[in-house]
């Protein structure tokens, strides 16, 4: 393995980072269904699922069995290329995103070769990041057209005419962020905001700089919500409009895979949200001595987390549980203890560890947003978009620009 | 040593493909898109040129013909759409209103 | 053979597969996949040629808007496959020579001008020289095309009207 890595350095390292990201992802978004199901069911006062596993914890893993031997119906006319293309490209145009996002701030070092943490860091990776978006319209207009049905084409139509409506505000949202970071590198965005206001606040975008950004957050979370096809402006796939949209007729797997862009969607948005207006890895709390206890939050939580997965699986319903639920606390308790023995670990940890909180809380968002907002009608859905977010954002620009131009006078 | 010269020799080919896609297609929006394929054939020769000579003129110039591109697309478009609904047909050999 | 040789000749093999496929598929719709095709592979070659800014806007602007208007016209007005044409044959015979007798003219100009000079370095942030370009020297062009812009959507949404 070293001699390979040693002859094609940049490559082998890439792949492998490649290699593991898509194995987090792809995990994180079964674990993602998992978790939007149980929330939604709690804010609805039921269980959700609690069957299958413990704590229906092996629920993903039943719903990507089913998906994959479920039988697999073409609607008859419908064209056969484009029909197959469209789930593809919604599926792979949202992956690809993972490619430019930061997670950390140290190197790693893999077989022997020093690496950043993040599979690359574009000069232009927010403008790239926006072309894929702008490019994941074609998924869903394509299986709306190519389902030959009147269902999906219209569901399709109305979903990708909501699609590039709401790219407009969101890429002038983040205009008045890029003026006050100078760049479009993802990391870089997050380096300007480092420092802090009178010791002790950070300077994150949401609250730094000439005008805080807290417009421009709130029209970037609104579009990406919209841009997402997410409650509550999920109308043209929700199950009770056009029967389910633009991906009416597709079955299985295709449909999984459809699934899986919306939530790799959903989780490329939170990351861009704490990338651009909180702060990205930079912790909430100084690096000044006397906040030096604050380094074991991750330990905390994860002690935390795993005494409590441990006394309450001693006490869970199935056998199963039993055995399952007090290991993995075990699991998590025994990490917390190592962070605190190892504290380059811990130093390493940290920036990841404040990153995925701040991603998480994110995902929390938008499954509360789904299980409390109604839906809007796709009128006012539109007028949204056009009439409220758009000038919005303009003005958004309109004023850091004229502050920052006042500023550096 | 960056390849201007094969990108340069490209570029003729594309918009040669672009000039047979539009005299030899019927349907109308396939011709606005062998259009497209024109424009972009002279995209990829400012670039290179740009990149030949080291100013960034003509990437200012690409900047502009994408914009104006968008424009003549959208009113083109619009064109379209009102010959296909007075004549039911998008064929070009149908638009011979001309003819004598 | 460097990775940048390897990298354009994708690319070009790419771009040359989607010119091609546009000229002979007969469903507009694949044109329209077969152009799409054909500029994001064009984007790669302008990464290629360290033209960054200009990738990403024919990305989002090009295949993302534009392609997506081309897309929606062929869907809202159900095009379907091509008819015969009743072109003669002599027009065939004659005409596929003739392009390409253009384009070797075409490479030939054009290559014989890109070596008038050496291949001079670009300025190190392009995107930032790119901007200062934009917004000082060609800033009267600039206002122009937004006004042409708003012309072109007046233009568009009256002429696409539904019949009073």
């Amino acid at each position: 393995m070293n001699a390979i890595v040693a002859e094609f350095p940049l490559l082998a390292v890439t792949l492998i980072k490649i290699v593991v990201l898509l194995f987090v992802v792809l995990t994180t978004l079964a674990y993602l269904t998992w978790f939007e199901r149980k929330v939604v069911a709690h804010i609805q006062t039921r269980w959700g699922p609690y069957r299958v596993g413990p704590h229906g914890l092996l629920q993903p893993l039943a719903d990507g069995l089913k998906f994959l031997f479920k039988e697999d119906p073409a609607p008859a006319g419908a064209e056969r290329f484009v029909y197959y293309l469209a789930p593809f490209l919604a599926m792979t145009l949202a992956l690809t995103t993972f490619a430019v996002i930061p997670f950390g701030p140290q190197d790693i070092r893999i077989f022997g070769q020093r690496t950043p943490l993040g599979i690359t860091d574009l000069n232009i990776g927010l403008l790239i990041l926006f072309a894929i978006t702008s490019l994941g319209v074609y998924g869903v207009a394509l299986a709306g057209w190519s389902s030959n049905s009147k269902y999906p084409l219209l569901g399709g139509l109305r979903s990708s005419a909501q699609m590039f409506s709401y790219e407009l505000a969101l890429t002038l949202s983040v205009v008045g962020v890029l003026l006050m970071a100078g760049s479009f590198s993802l990391r870089e965005i997050i380096q300007a905001q480092q420092g802090r206001f009178w010791g002790v606040l950070p300077r994150w975008n949401i609250i730094a700089g000439p005008f805080p950004q807290i417009i421009g957050f709130f029209c970037y979370f609104v579009a990406a919500v919209a841009e997402t096809n997410r409650a509550p402006f999920d109308l043209p796939e929700a199950e009770s409009e056009l029967v389910a949209g633009f991906h009416t007729e597709y079955a299985s797997f295709k449909f999984a895979m459809f699934f899986m862009g919306e939530y790799a969607n959903m989780i490329t948005v939170s990351c861009l949200a704490t990338i651009m207006f909180f702060g990205g890895w930079i912790s909430p709390f100084p690096p000044a001595h006397a906040w030096a206890w604050t380094a074991f939050l991750p330990t905390a939580l994860f002690a935390g987390l795993g005494l409590y997965l441990f006394f309450d699986g001693l006490r869970y319903e199935t056998l199963l549980g039993r055995i399952v639920l007090p290991l993995l606390g075990a699991a998590l308790c025994s990490l917390a203890v190592f962070f605190v023995l190892h504290p380059g670990a811990n130093a390493f940890v940290q920036g990841p560890f404040w990153f995925l909180l701040k991603v998480f809380l994110f995902l929390f968002l938008y499954v509360w947003a789904r299980g409390t907002l109604p839906r809007l009608r796709y009128d006012q859905l539109m007028a949204i978009g056009w009439k409220l977010l758009l000038p919005l954002s303009l003005a958004n620009v309109l004023l850091t620009s004229l502050l920052l131009a006042w500023r550096q006078k | 040593m960056p390849l201007t010269s094969e990108c340069l020799i490209l570029s003729a080919i594309l918009f040669g493909l672009g000039v047979v896609a539009f005299v030899f297609k019927r349907n109308l929006i396939t011709i606005f898109m062998a259009i497209e394929l024109m424009l972009n054939a002279v995209n990829l020769a400012f670039v290179a040129f740009s990149r030949v000579w080291g100013k960034m003129d003509g990437q200012v110039f690409v900047f502009f013909v994408i914009v104006v591109a968008a424009a003549e697309a959208a009113v083109g478009l619009a064109i379209i759409i009102l010959i296909a609904r007075n004549r039911q047909s998008l064929n070009v050999e149908r638009v011979d209103f001309l003819k004598l | 053979m460097t990775v940048q040789n390897i990298l354009f000749f994708v690319f070009a093999a790419l771009v040359v597969a989607g010119a091609v496929s546009l000229i002979l598929q007969r469903h507009p719709i694949h044109c329209a996949l077969s152009l799409i095709v054909v500029m994001v592979s064009l984007a790669g070659l302008y990464l290629l040629l360290g033209a960054e800014f200009v990738a990403a806007v024919q990305i989002i602007v090009y295949a993302g808007a534009i392609m997506v208007l081309f897309v929606f016209v062929i869907m809202l007005l159900n095009a379907g496959e091509e008819e015969r044409t009743n072109l003669s044959r002599l027009a065939h015979a004659a005409g596929v020579p003739l392009a390409l007798a253009l384009t070797a003219v075409l490479g030939v100009i054009l290559t014989k001008a890109a070596r008038l000079g050496g291949v001079k370095p670009l300025p190190p942030t392009p995107t930032h020289t790119l901007a200062m370009f934009l917004f000082r020297d060609y800033v009267f062009p600039f206002e122009l095309t937004s006004f042409l812009i708003l012309v072109a959507i007046l233009g568009a949404v009256v002429l696409a009207q539904r019949e009073r």
